[in-house]
This record gives structure tokens, C-alpha cells and sequence, in this order.
């Protein structure tokens, strides 16, 4: 796929399968680019790209450890994402609600006819 | 957890196409079932405290078709439709969903599928809702986003009208 010029924005940055596997393996501790080259399984330059990507929007920093260069996750620039799937979410959350109302009343209607048998 | 209560849903994304959405409910399984089924009981709970459910029709059965309509307060329609793919009462149940509201509106439907799964009388429901583009996946969760806009702008009428 011809690479397309990367606008800074979180959904465009997790857009990509790799870069969400990076987030993933990031979102149990730091860790320096080698350690990340072997768990994608890719070459380190395109490793580094992607790592490039995230950190044009913030998704990752990076701290230099002596002569590593390590790699952290930060959830604030994922926040936007969260966002925008709570929308929904409460949509879903609010509409399930309703249902427990409805429930409530079909659970009454059941138990009483039990008893009356 | 002891709750009593069964608090809120969660919604993620899987994969680029889906969304899962899951929740669990203090009830037994036949019982969601039927609320989930029954046009009557559909009516009282899907319209999320945003309007009214104009149309509720059930087809239940395997090619049958559902349909629902809900006018949002503030006055716009929005309608749904599909048909059953497949049924096993009480536990699964898979459908098509449409969109009306948008153009090629057929072609973009999505794939619904509902299951229930029960433990000591309580039922989780979850929905994987597969889209066949990631556009189509990604405009169905912000037209929840709209809702969240319709719930502020209500807020913000309330507001308003307390002010005068």
C-alpha cells in the first residue's frame, strides 16, 4: 500500500494494524525498539516509522537510556478515540437502561405466576 | 461483582469492521430474549429516552424482516431495517441491519449478532455488529456521537429554559 502523507491525528495514527500492535505491546511497560523489532517481527526501519507516526501525535514517547532509545506509551493522546466511542457507548448505555425497566417487570410478572401455581 | 444494579455498556472495537457491544442484565435469558423480540417490549426500551418509536415490526424468523423507526425529539426520523439470518430462541440471533438514512444504504449493511449467555439467572448480552468497510463501522459509532450532541443540546435547552 503507497504510503500516504500522515495528518497528525490519533484515529489516523492507531489506523494502522502495526502501530496498534505497538500500543498493545507498549500498554504493559516501556521498552526499547529492539525489544518491539522482535515482538512485530519487522525490520527496524519500518518499525522506527511507525514509531515516528505515533510520536507525531503524542500516542508514544521516548527516552534515551544510555544508547537505547525507550519507548512508552501515553493514554492522553488517546483520548480523543475513548471519546468518541463513549458517545456511543451512552447511547447503548442509556437504551440498556430502559431495557432493565422492562425486565424488571417481565422478572415480577414470571415469579408471580410461580407462586400462583 | 454484587451489584445489583448492572451498570453501563461496553462498547469496543475488535477489529477495524466491528464493534462489540456488551452488557449484563438481571435477568434470565428468555427474558431479554423476549423483550429483545417482542415489538411491544422493543417499543418501550430502544428509543434510549430520545424519542418515540413510530414503527416496531418483528418478522421473527429465519429471511423475516424487522423494522424501526424512532422520531428523535426535535423532530428528524431515523429508520432501520434488516432481516433474520438466524435463530436459536433464547441464546443467538443474527440479522442484517440497514441505515435508511444513507445513500447505497443496502450494500453497506451491517451483520448483527446478539447472544445471550446465562449464569445464575443473570444474562450477558453482547452484539458484534460487523460492518463490511471500516467507513461504514466508523460512521455507525459517530452517529452515537450525534446522540451524545442530541443529550447535551437537550441539557443545554433545559438550562436555558431555567433561566428565564
Amino acid at each position: 500500500m503507497a504510503r500516504a502523507a500522515t495528518t497528525a491525528d490519533a484515529f489516523n495514527a492507531v489506523a494502522e494494524p502495526r502501530r496498534r500492535q505497538i500500543l498493545d505491546v507498549l500498554a504493559d511497560g516501556e521498552r526499547p525498539v529492539n525489544d518491539l523489532v522482535q515482538a512485530l517481527g519487522l525490520a527496524q526501519p519500518q518499525v522506527s516509522k511507525h514509531l515516528r507516526v505515533l510520536r507525531e501525535v503524542g500516542a508514544v514517547d521516548v527516552r534515551d537510556d544510555g544508547r537505547r532509545r525507550v519507548y512508552r506509551l501515553n493514554g492522553h493522546a488517546l483520548k480523543p478515540i475513548h471519546d468518541w466511542v463513549k458517545g456511543y457507548e451512552r447511547s447503548w448505555s442509556e437504551r440498556f437502561d430502559q431495557l432493565d425497566i422492562v425486565l424488571a417487570e417481565l422478572n415480577q410478572k414470571e415469579e408471580g405466576n410461580g407462586s400462583g401455581e | 461483582m454484587a451489584v445489583a444494579s448492572s451498570g453501563t455498556a461496553r462498547v469496543t472495537l475488535p477489529t477495524d469492521e466491528q464493534i462489540l457491544i456488551m452488557r449484563e442484565f438481571d435477568a434470565p435469558k428468555h427474558l431479554v430474549y423476549r423483550a429483545w423480540t417482542t415489538p411491544e417490549l422493543v417499543k418501550r426500551w430502544w428509543h434510549a429516552n430520545r424519542g418515540e418509536m413510530t414503527v416496531c415490526e418483528i418478522d421473527l424468523r429465519v429471511g423475516g424482516a424487522w423494522r424501526y423507526v424512532m422520531v428523535v425529539d426535535g423532530g428528524f426520523e431515523v429508520a432501520f431495517h434488516g432481516e433474520f439470518r438466524e435463530i436459536v430462541p433464547n441464546e443467538r440471533l443474527v440479522s442484517t441491519e440497514v441505515y435508511e438514512g444513507i445513500p447505497d444504504a443496502e450494500e453497506l449493511a451491517a451483520l448483527d449478532i446478539l447472544t445471550l449467555t446465562e449464569v445464575n439467572g443473570r444474562t450477558t448480552l453482547t452484539i458484534l455488529v460487523e460492518h463490511p468497510t471500516k467507513e461504514g463501522r466508523d460512521a455507525h459509532i459517530s452517529s452515537g456521537m450525534e446522540d451524545g450532541m442530541q443529550d447535551a443540546m437537550d441539557l443545554l435547552e433545559q438550562v436555558a429554559g431555567s433561566l428565564r
